[in-house]
């Protein structure tokens, strides 16, 4: 692959992944929000894909692979049947309205630029000047995980944050260890169907996965 | 040497296998208790064989082949062996005494299968602990932690009511929020080392003077990963899932968290600590623990003073405790973190003790309000004498053990030019102490005629052996100069004590 092309092929997947963040702050409907996070997911793997060819990698190759399967594949079928299961279709009331939530994902976004300075160092390369994108990413994930009041938008908000820290993971320091990186996929895909039970449950016991409904404790 | 670490590790895991397996079986119910004890002998064992050669590490075959890192992801040191130790025997504590009573009445020998499943995860929860404290790799310590979430999070929901459901719900999204910061962190820390040309995430060579880092990543990454574990220990701002699912879980797995996971996840700490202070000094970590040690003590401090639940009220003390912990680690130095290592342990034999103790009286009386139980000490003294003993014990009256530790850290926080913060500190111990002491005084003291007593009131049943050995223990660890002081010394130099 060519110096330019690389670089061409980054700045799409790493486009992708931002586009497909600050969209699930627009979408309402829980089925396409999980397609986007599909779609999220398979930009992720394109990433790790694209840069373990680059440097003749075949474990992050291998890594490649294993976020396919997990986070397009197998945790969007979980979602999808999790929404199907529960009767949830739509997110209608978020705690913001999407027009608030897409500025204050413009000002996120600033912020992380902002904030990756001291992590960038003076000379960037090709796959450092993506990591602000990565933090945006994160932290757009940590926005949806605030304003959303239905468990699997919540769930969702959870799985675009972890995306995010992949990608600075990768972009920082080509990846963590296969090890860790299998332990890592492993460990927030039982968190997801831990999570996928609980609201089963939700369902079972309030009659609804609106989050807004867990209020008997506090102090 | 490294067959009792793979013993340590293997043990439990196989035992939730045969758990889940042969579920309606009755031995099942002793799974966890036998899981304690293999933690507990092979941290002991540990701790001996550390002391001759101070490093035991086992280059695991099958899963370090193909590591670029140097040397085992499996290591016991004195530090974890000390903790792992410490797990044992909290361990031991908590599910001995948390032992489903014998007499309910059924004598056949199955039992149901709820409980094999129950048994497995505890085994499960107590083999994830047993690698967080053995792992020489930041990235496995992390998904360790992030496993006991993982395990714990349907013990915590076991009730499955509304209340349990919510703590639940509440506890896997802000504890793996919470460690995904972590993870973060650790990321960067990664980074830093391939920024400076040997990749690798042992702590050890982290925090080995000659490993090449770039400060600036370690600066951002260290912060980010404490953060990230603070959430996890319990510490304010990010404790707001600890009240809910301490009070929600039943006793045995509420003892098991308060006592041991909490230190756990400051065990993460104390290690990043070391690495951020080797390469930049103590600034950027004290501020932080300090600030979040101070926190917590004044949110236990409200809350404690106003709160109607006596559960809740027994969490928000080990938010105090983790508060406490922070206090040491961030004042550091030889004295302040030997003191913190001893109040790990003292606090994790006298909360679990409680917690059962708190189990047994809401199933007695039928209510976690403080204002529903009266006169426990003249209708149920079986309830009443442990409880009181355990809370004379997490108050610090000597000889408990915590006694002498609060007063190490804040005598080491004076020597430090930490006097500000000590002053404020006391203040809000004193608070909490006047809190704590009110509401038991409540509960216990007080004539037994009261409205509360109208209840016909269940017999309390259940062990009281490992309840008296544990706060017999808190009561003379302080006295244990001679064989601990070596123990406790040994692990604080692995943690970089400027001795």
């Amino acid at each position: 692959m060519t110096d330019a092309g690389f670089t061409q092929v980054l700045g799409s997947c790493a486009g992708v992944l931002i586009l497909t963040a600050v969209l699930q702050l627009w979408r309402r409907s829980l089925s396409g929000s999980v397609t986007l996070l599909a779609l999220q997911g398979a930009a992720l793997s394109a990433l790790i894909g694209t840069i373990g060819v680059a440097a003749a990698d075949p474990e992050l190759i291998g890594v490649a692979v294993l976020v396919l399967a997990i986070k397009a594949v197998a945790i969007p079928i979980v979602l999808g049947r999790t929404a199907a299961a529960t009767g949830a279709r739509r997110e209608d009331a978020p705690r913001i309205n999407p027009t608030a939530a897409l500025l204050l994902s413009a000002v996120l976004t600033t912020v992380a630029y902002l904030a990756s300075r001291p992590i960038l160092g003076a000379a960037p390369d090709a796959a450092q000047r993506a990591v602000p994108v990565g933090i945006a990413v994160v932290l757009i994930g940590f926005l949806l995980l605030l304003t959303r009041r239905q468990a699997i938008s919540q769930l969702i908000g959870f799985v675009v944050l972890d995306n995010g820290i992949a990608m600075i993971a990768l972009l920082t320091a080509g990846g963590v260890p296969l090890v860790v990186e299998l332990g890592v996929s492993l460990d927030v895909l039982l968190v997801v169907l831990i999570l996928r039970v609980l609201t089963g449950r939700l369902k079972h016991v309030f009659g609804a996965t609106d989050l807004d409904d867990l209020t008997e404790l506090h102090d | 040497m490294a067959a009792v670490i793979w013993l340590a590790l293997g043990l439990p895991t196989l035992l939730a296998t045969a758990s889940m397996l042969s579920r309606r079986r009755r031995w099942t119910r002793y799974a966890a208790i036998i899981a304690s004890v293999v933690a507990l002998v092979s941290g002991i064992a540990l701790v001996v064989l550390t002391r001759s050669t101070r490093a035991v590490t086992s280059t695991a075959a099958v899963t370090t082949t193909a590591m670029t890192t140097a040397g085992g992801i499996l290591r016991a040191d004195s530090l974890s062996a000390y903790m792992l130790a410490v797990v044992g025997l909290v361990a031991l504590t908590a599910t001995w005494a948390g032992l489903p009573s014998k007499d309910i009445g059924d004598s056949s020998d199955s039992v149901d299968p709820g409980e094999g499943t129950y048994s497995a995860l505890l085994c499960l929860f107590l083999g994830a602990m047993t690698l967080a404290r053995l792992a020489d790799n930041l990235g496995v310590m992390w998904v360790a932690i992030e496993a006991t979430t993982i395990t714990t999070a349907f013990l915590v929901g076991q009730h499955g009511d509304r209340r349990a459901l919510e703590a639940a719900w509440k506890y896997v999204v802000l504890g793996s929020v919470g460690v995904s910061i972590a993870f973060l962190g650790i990321v960067l820390i990664y980074a830093a080392t391939t920024a400076g040309g040997a990749p690798t995430l042992s702590w050890v060579l982290l925090a080995h003077p000659a490993q090449p880092l770039d400060p600036d990543l370690i600066r951002v990454g260290a912060a980010l990963a404490v953060l990230g574990f603070a959430t996890k220990a319990g510490l304010a701002p990010m404790h707001s899932w600890l009240p809910d699912a301490h009070s929600q879980a039943p006793a045995a797995v509420s003892a098991l968290m308060s006592g041991v996971l909490l230190s756990v996840a400051f065990y993460a700490i104390l290690r990043i600590r070391t690495i951020s202070d080797a390469l930049l000094g103590p600034t950027p970590m004290r501020g932080m623990l300090l600030t979040g040690g101070l926190l917590s003590l004044l949110v236990a401090a409200a809350l404690i003073l106003t709160q109607p639940d006596y559960k809740r009220m027994l969490a928000y003390s080990s938010i105090e405790h983790m508060g406490l912990l922070a206090l040491g680690a961030a004042i550091g130095g030889p004295l302040a973190i030997g003191a913190v290592l001893l109040h790990i342990l003292g606090h994790g034999l006298a909360k679990p003790s409680i917690f059962v103790v708190a189990g047994r009286i809401l199933t007695a009386e039928g209510t976690s309000r403080i204002d529903g139980v009266h006169g426990l000490l003249a209708r149920q003294p079986r309830l009443a004498v442990p409880f009181l003993t355990a809370m004379a014990a997490l108050l610090g009256f000597p000889p408990s053990v915590l006694f002498f530790t609060e007063v190490a850290i804040v005598v080491a926080g004076f020597q430090q030019g930490l006097g500000w913060a000590m002053a404020v500190a006391l203040t809000l111990l004193l608070v909490i102490f006047a809190g704590l002491a009110r509401h038991t005084v409540n509960m216990t003291l007080g004539k037994a005629d009261s409205t509360g007593s109208a209840l016909p009131s269940v017999r309390p049943s259940g062990a009281m052996i490992p309840l008296g050995l544990a706060l017999a223990l808190v009561a003379v660890i302080g006295f244990l100069a001679g064989p601990l002081r070596d123990v406790i010394a040994l692990a604080v130099a692995t943690l970089g004590g400027t001795s």
